[in-house]
C-alpha cells in the first residue's frame, strides 16, 4: 500500500466544519422524535425553606398543557448510590434530587416542570405558578472563617485538607525575602453559546436522551442509578456539543427532569434551560480566596511556599478543587504547605471550568511570584528559571517530558520580553501605560481507558466509532487524522462517529485528556486492522483492493488504550510560558490587552491549526477570567444578579486583539504512544496571572482581586 | 411569554388612537421589547409593528435636521448628514451596542430602551420601577452600573442609551404622534425622574407614537466627541459616558454643550460644566476646571462610587478631544 502524506502535523481543517457552518449538524436539542412535547422548569425563588403551596390550577388551565410536574406528584425516584462515584462527580454529598420533597437548598433550584404541545405555552404556563415558601434563614455570605476542612472521601479525591513537604513555615522564618499576599477570584460561570438542553424519549421501559453532555455513557450510568433502571435500557445522544467547558461533564438535575416529564407526559419532552437559568441549573468556577507566602534567598531560590485556599461549597454535595497542586508541582521548593478550605454556602454546587482548581491556584501562585521577582530586582523569567522543577517535587517522579525551559525562552523571543524596562510604570502610549507581564502554565497530563471500534469498506472508507464527544476541541477532526495515517488513507476517507452510548467506551471528555485516550485507541484499533489485513489469504494494493480480493465488503477490528506503567514511573504535565502587554487608562479605569503570546509544550501536536484554536479560546478565556468575569451576587437573594450575557461579560474580540500561539517541538512518546499530551487546559492557565503582572508593571499598583474592573484600577 | 397579537401599521397617522389601550404597545426593531417579553417583564397583548410608517430618514431642514424615528441605527450613522453635521451623534450611535442590534434597532426604541439595572432585569427580586412599591433593592445591592444623580430612594436606574445623551446635549426635541396632533416635546423634559413614580419614565401618554428627533440648527454643524467608558472593548453599555459639544470663537467657548451618560436616572446634562466653559479661554485650565464640575451633587452609593472620579475624567477626556478637534479645524 503507498500511504499517502501523514495526516498528523498538518493544519487539517476541521472535518464536522461544513456540516456546523450550513447548520445540518445536528446538536441535542435539535432532535425531533415524533409527538415531542417542551417543558418550561420553574424554579425556587429564596435560596433556603420549604415550599409550602404550589398552585397549579391556572396552569393546568392552559390549552396546551399537557402536565404539570413538581413534588407533589413527580415518581419517587431511587436515587441509588453508585459503586465508584464518577470523576466529574464530587466524592461527598449527595446530588441534587429533583421533585422529591418541598426543601429547598438554594434560589433557582428546580420545583416544578410545565409539559406543554409548545415551548411558548409552556413557558407561558411556569409563569402562572403560584409558589409559596416558608423561608429559612440563609448562609449567602463567603465567609473564609466559616471555611471547613474537606472530608476524608474528597482529600482521598486528591484534595487534601493540608498536603505539603518539609518544614515550609520555618523555611519562612528565616527566609531572606519573603511575600505575603491575599488574592481573590470571583466565581465565573461558563457560557457556553449552546444552552443545556436534553430530550428525553421512552419507548416502553428503555429510555433515549438526546443530551448535551461531554460524556455519553456516564450520563447512561447516573440515569440508571437515579431510576433505578438496568443501563442496557437506556441510550444517550450527543453528536455535537456547543461548547460547555466543563459545564457538561456531569448529569445535571434538568436530565432526570427531561426524563421524568417524558414519563408523565406520554411522550418525548424537550428541556432547554435558559440563559438566566443556566446560572445556577449548572455549575460554575467558585468564588476563591487565597493567601501566598513565598520565601526565597537573596539569588531568587525559592525555599519555602505556603498557599491556603477558601472556596465556596454547596451545603448538599462537596465540590473539591485541586487549587492547591500547582504550590506543590510548579516549582522546585524543599519546603511546601498548603491549606485548603470549604466554605458551605446555600449555593448551587461549582463543578469544573476549564482548568478547574489548577487555573484557580496558579493565579495566586503566579501572582506572588511576580511579587516576589519584584522584591528581589530579578526578572520574572530569570526567577521561574531558577527554580524550574527537574522532578515533580509532589511525588518525586522524573517528568515523561518537558520543555518549560524552551516555552519560556521561545515565548519571551517572540514577545520582545527583552524590550521590557523593569520599573513599573516606565513605559507608556499617550495616555496609556504600558505593561508586561508573564506566568509559567502547568496541567497534568491524564489518560483515561478507552475502546474503538475501526472498519474498512471495499470502497476504500473507513469508519471509526467511540463514544467519545467534541464540545469544540476538534476531536472529530484529529482523531480522524490519527486514523487515516494508522490506515494509510486520505483524511476525506475515513469517518469518525462520536457522541452515542452504544458505542464503544469512551472516558470523559474533561480534562484534556481525550486526543491521548481516544486517538491512541483509534491507533490501536486501525493498527488491529491492519494486521487482519495483512493475515488475509489474497492481497492487494489498497485496502479497498485487499476486501475485494478476498470477497469482503467490509472488516471490523476493535482496538483499547489504557495508561499503563508509565504512571507509577513518571509525571506527565503539559506547560506553557505566557507573556501579555497590556494598555492601562487609569483615568478611566480600562485596562485592555494588547498583544499575548504563548509558549506551549503539550508534546505531539496532531493538527496545528485547530490546536491554535484551541490555545486562542484559553487565551480568551484567561482575559475574561482576569478583567472581566463574574457573577455579581446578592447575597439578601442569594442570587447572580447578572444572569444574562448582557451584564456577564465574556471578551469580545476587541477584547483579544493579537493572540500568538506558538508549540514548542517535542514527543512525549513515555505518556503515550502518539506522544501527544493534553491540549485544552493548558490554554487557559497562566493567563491572568500575566495579565494582573501585567497591571502591576504598567501601574504599580497590585490589584489582588480579579477580575480587575474599573473600579480596581481607579479606586 | 404570553400570547399576543401582531399588526403591522402602514401609517403613523391614526396610530395613536390604535394603540391607546391598555396591554397595546409598539414595536419597531424589538431588539430590546422581545427581551422583556421573553424574560417577563413586560407582557403586552398587542403589538403594533411601526417600523414601516414612514418616519424613516434623515432631512436638513431649515431649521435643523430631522431624523424619522423608525430609521435604523446603522442608517443613522451611514447617513452623510449626521456624519457630517451632527458627529456627536454618529459617534455616540457607533459606541452603542453591536453592527447586528444597529442593523435592526431604531431611533425611537433606542430612547425608550429600559434601564439594565439588575433588578429591573430579573422578575424574581423587589423593582419599584416594574413593579410600583415593590422596592428597590438597587439600594443597598449590586449597584455598579446604577446612578449617581437623580436618584431616589425609590429608584437609582440608569438610563441606558447612547444616543440621549449625545441628543440631550444638543437639546434635540422628541416629535410625537398623539391623538390632539402633533408634538414636540425637549428630550431634556422628556425623561423623567423617579421620584416616588419611577414606572413613569417619559412625558409619554398612552397611544403617542415618537415619529421624529429634531435637532435644532444652532445645535448642528458642532465640534463635539462621545467618549464612553465601559469594561470591555465592545458591545457593552456605558459605565461613564461624555458628550460634548462646544462653540468657540477667538480663542474663547461661547457655547458648551456638556451631557452624561451611565451616571444618571435620566440622560444628565451637566450645567455646572457648561457654566466654567463659557465666557472662558478654551485653553487646559479652563477645561480641567469645567471638568472638575462634573460630578458636582453626585450622590453615589459603595458599588458605583468610582463613577465619580470616572465621570470627571470622562469629561476632561472629552473635552479634551473635542478641543483638538477645534484646534484642527
Amino acid at each position: 500500500m503507498n500511504a499517502p502524506t501523514p495526516a498528523i502535523g498538518q493544519p487539517v481543517s476541521r472535518v464536522d466544519g461544513p456540516a456546523k457552518v450550513t447548520g445540518t449538524a445536528r446538536y441535542a436539542g435539535e432532535f425531533a422524535p415524533d409527538g415531542l412535547a417542551y417543558a418550561a422548569v420553574v424554579t425556587s425563588t429564596i435560596p433556603k425553606g420549604r415550599i409550602r403551596r404550589i398552585d397549579t390550577t391556572a396552569a393546568e388551565t392552559i390549552p396546551g398543557v399537557l402536565a404539570v410536574v413538581s413534588h407533589l406528584n413527580a415518581p419517587s425516584l431511587p436515587y441509588h448510590e453508585m459503586e465508584k462515584r464518577p470523576q466529574v462527580d464530587p466524592k461527598s454529598g449527595d446530588q441534587l434530587q429533583v421533585f422529591q420533597g418541598p426543601d429547598i437548598l438554594f434560589n433557582g433550584q428546580p420545583v416544578a416542570a410545565v409539559v406543554a404541545q409548545t415551548q411558548e405555552i409552556a413557558d407561558a404556563a411556569a409563569s402562572c405558578i403560584g409558589i409559596a415558601y416558608e423561608e429559612a434563614e440563609a448562609r449567602t455570605v463567603f465567609d473564609p472563617g466559616r471555611g471547613r476542612e474537606p472530608s476524608e472521601e474528597t482529600a482521598k479525591g486528591g484534595r487534601p485538607g493540608a498536603s505539603g513537604r518539609g518544614d515550609a513555615d520555618g523555611a519562612l522564618a528565616g527566609a531572606a525575602v519573603t511575600v505575603d499576599a491575599a488574592y481573590v477570584q470571583a466565581r465565573e460561570h461558563h457560557n457556553a453559546i449552546e444552552p443545556h438542553v436534553t430530550i428525553a424519549s421512552w419507548e416502553g421501559d428503555r429510555l433515549t436522551l438526546y443530551d448535551k453532555t461531554q460524556w455519553v455513557q456516564n450520563v447512561v450510568d447516573e440515569i440508571a442509578h437515579v431510576f433505578g433502571m438496568d443501563k442496557e435500557k437506556i441510550r444517550v445522544i450527543s453528536p455535537f456539543v456547543g461548547g460547555a467547558f466543563g459545564s457538561a461533564l456531569r448529569t445535571w438535575p434538568h436530565v432526570t427532569i427531561a426524563a421524568i416529564a417524558a414519563r408523565m407526559a406520554g411522550r418525548p419532552v424537550r428541556v432547554e434551560l435558559s440563559r438566566r437559568q443556566l446560572y445556577n441549573a449548572v455549575g460554575y468556577r467558585p468564588h476563591t480566596e487565597q493567601r501566598v507566602r513565598l520565601g526565597a534567598d537573596r539569588d531568587g531560590k525559592l525555599t519555602a511556599i505556603v498557599q491556603e485556599a477558601a472556596a465556596q461549597v454547596a451545603t448538599y454535595e462537596e465540590y473539591a478543587e485541586t487549587t492547591l497542586q500547582p504550590a506543590e508541582t510548579t516549582y522546585s521548593c524543599p519546603n511546601v504547605r498548603t491549606a485548603y478550605r470549604l466554605v458551605e454556602m446555600d449555593v448551587n454546587s461549582p463543578c469544573p471550568m476549564r482548568g478547574p482548581g489548577i487555573v484557580t491556584g496558579l493565579y495566586a501562585l503566579e501572582a506572588a511570584m511576580d511579587e516576589l521577582a519584584f522584591e528581589l530586582g530579578m526578572d520574572p523569567v530569570e526567577l521561574r528559571l531558577r527554580n524550574h522543577a527537574d522532578t515533580n517535587e509532589k511525588t518525586g517522579q522524573p517528568w515523561s517530558s518537558k520543555e518549560l525551559r524552551t516555552c519560556y525562552e521561545t515565548g519571551a523571543e517572540r514577545f520582545g520580553w527583552a524590550n521590557r524596562i523593569p520599573e513599573p510604570r516606565s513605559m507608556r502610549v499617550g495616555t496609556e501605560l504600558v505593561g508586561y507581564g508573564m506566568a509559567t502554565a502547568i496541567y497534568h497530563a491524564d489518560r483515561g481507558a478507552a475502546e474503538m471500534q475501526a472498519t474498512v469498506f471495499a470502497n476504500g472508507t473507513a469508519v471509526i466509532r467511540s463514544a467519545a464527544s467534541d464540545m469544540g476541541p476538534g476531536t472529530y477532526t484529529s482523531i480522524t487524522q490519527i486514523a487515516a495515517d494508522a490506515l494509510g488513507l486520505p483524511v476525506d476517507a475515513v469517518r469518525f462517529e462520536l457522541g452515542d452510548s452504544d458505542l464503544p467506551t469512551a472516558p470523559v471528555h474533561g480534562g484534556s485528556i481525550t486526543l491521548a485516550s481516544v486517538g491512541t485507541a483509534a491507533s490501536a484499533a486501525c493498527e488491529a486492522l491492519r494486521d487482519k489485513l495483512d493475515r488475509l489469504p489474497a492481497k492487494g494494493g489498497s485496502i479497498a483492493e485487499t476486501l475485494r480480493a478476498n470477497s469482503l465488503d467490509r472488516l471490523d477490528a476493535k482496538g483499547k488504550a489504557a495508561p499503563g506503567e508509565e504512571t507509577k514511573t513518571h509525571a506527565s504535565s503539559a506547560f506553557g510560558a505566557v507573556f501579555v502587554e497590556v494598555r492601562v487608562d487609569e483615568g478611566l479605569g480600562a485596562v485592555r490587552v494588547k498583544r499575548m503570546v504563548g509558549a506551549y509544550d503539550v508534546g505531539r501536536v496532531v493538527n496545528p491549526k485547530i490546536a491554535r484554536s484551541q490555545c486562542i479560546g484559553g487565551m480568551m478565556g484567561g482575559i475574561g477570567m482576569a478583567l472581566m468575569e463574574q457573577a455579581e451576587w446578592d447575597e439578601r437573594f442569594g442570587k447572580v444578579m447578572n444572569a444574562n450575557l448582557a451584564e456577564y461579560l465574556v471578551p469580545v474580540c476587541a477584547d483579544t486583539p493579537d493572540l500568538d500561539v506558538v508549540f514548542v517541538p517535542g514527543e512525549d512518546t513515555i505518556f503515550n504512544p502518539l506522544g501527544a499530551k493534553g491540549l485544552a487546559e493548558i490554554a487557559i492557565c497562566g493567563v491572568a496571572p500575566a495579565i494582573t503582572s501585567a497591571v502591576f508593571h504598567a501601574t504599580g499598583r497590585r490589584i489582588r482581586h480579579i477580575p480587575i474592573m474599573a473600579e480596581r484600577v481607579i479606586g | 411569554m404570553r400570547a399576543f397579537t401582531y399588526e403591522r401599521l402602514d401609517a403613523a397617522t391614526g396610530a395613536s388612537r390604535r394603540a391607546d389601550h391598555p396591554g397595546t404597545t409598539y414595536i419597531a426593531g424589538g431588539t430590546d421589547l422581545l427581551q422583556l417579553m421573553q424574560e417577563g417583564i413586560a407582557h403586552p397583548r398587542a403589538l403594533l409593528d411601526v417600523s414601516r410608517v414612514g418616519t424613516t430618514g434623515v432631512t436638513a431642514q431649515l431649521d435643523g435636521i430631522r431624523i424619522g424615528a423608525a430609521t435604523r441605527l446603522a442608517d443613522v450613522i451611514e447617513d452623510p448628514i449626521v456624519a457630517e453635521r451632527l458627529p456627536l451623534v454618529a459617534e455616540a450611535l457607533a459606541a452603542s451596542a453591536s453592527p447586528q442590534v444597529r442593523n435592526m434597532a431604531t431611533i425611537g426604541g433606542n430612547l425608550l430602551q429600559k434601564t439594565r439595572c439588575l433588578y429591573f432585569r430579573d422578575v424574581t427580586t423587589p423593582c419599584n420601577k416594574r413593579e410600583p412599591g415593590s422596592g428597590c433593592p438597587a439600594q443597598a445591592g449590586q449597584n455598579r452600573l446604577n446612578a449617581v444623580f437623580g436618584g431616589s430612594p425609590h429608584c437609582i436606574a440608569t438610563h441606558a442609551s447612547d444616543l440621549a445623551v449625545a441628543l440631550v446635549a444638543l437639546d434635540a426635541e422628541v416629535i410625537v404622534e398623539r391623538a390632539g396632533g402633533e408634538k414636540s416635546i425637549r428630550l431634556d423634559d422628556f425623561y423623567r425622574l423617579p421620584g416616588d413614580t419611577p414606572y413613569v419614565e417619559t412625558a409619554l401618554e398612552p397611544g403617542d407614537l415618537i415619529t421624529a428627533v429634531f435637532v435644532p440648527i444652532q445645535a448642528t454643524n458642532l465640534p463635539g466627541r462621545y467618549l464612553k467608558v465601559r469594561d470591555r472593548a465592545s458591545f457593552e453599555w456605558a459605565l461613564v459616558s461624555a458628550a460634548v459639544a462646544l462653540v468657540v470663537a477667538d480663542g474663547e467657548v461661547v457655547a458648551a454643550r456638556v451631557a452624561a451618560g451611565g451616571v444618571g436616572t435620566k440622560p444628565w446634562r451637566l450645567p455646572a460644566v457648561e457654566d466654567r466653559l463659557v465666557g472662558r479661554p478654551m485653553d487646559v485650565q479652563t477645561l480641567q476646571l469645567a471638568a472638575e464640575a462634573a460630578a458636582d451633587g453626585a450622590d453615589p452609593r459603595p458599588g458605583n462610587a468610582f463613577k465619580v472620579p470616572l465621570l470627571v475624567n470622562a469629561v476632561a477626556r472629552a473635552l479634551a478631544a473635542t478641543a483638538d478637534q477645534e484646534a484642527n479645524r
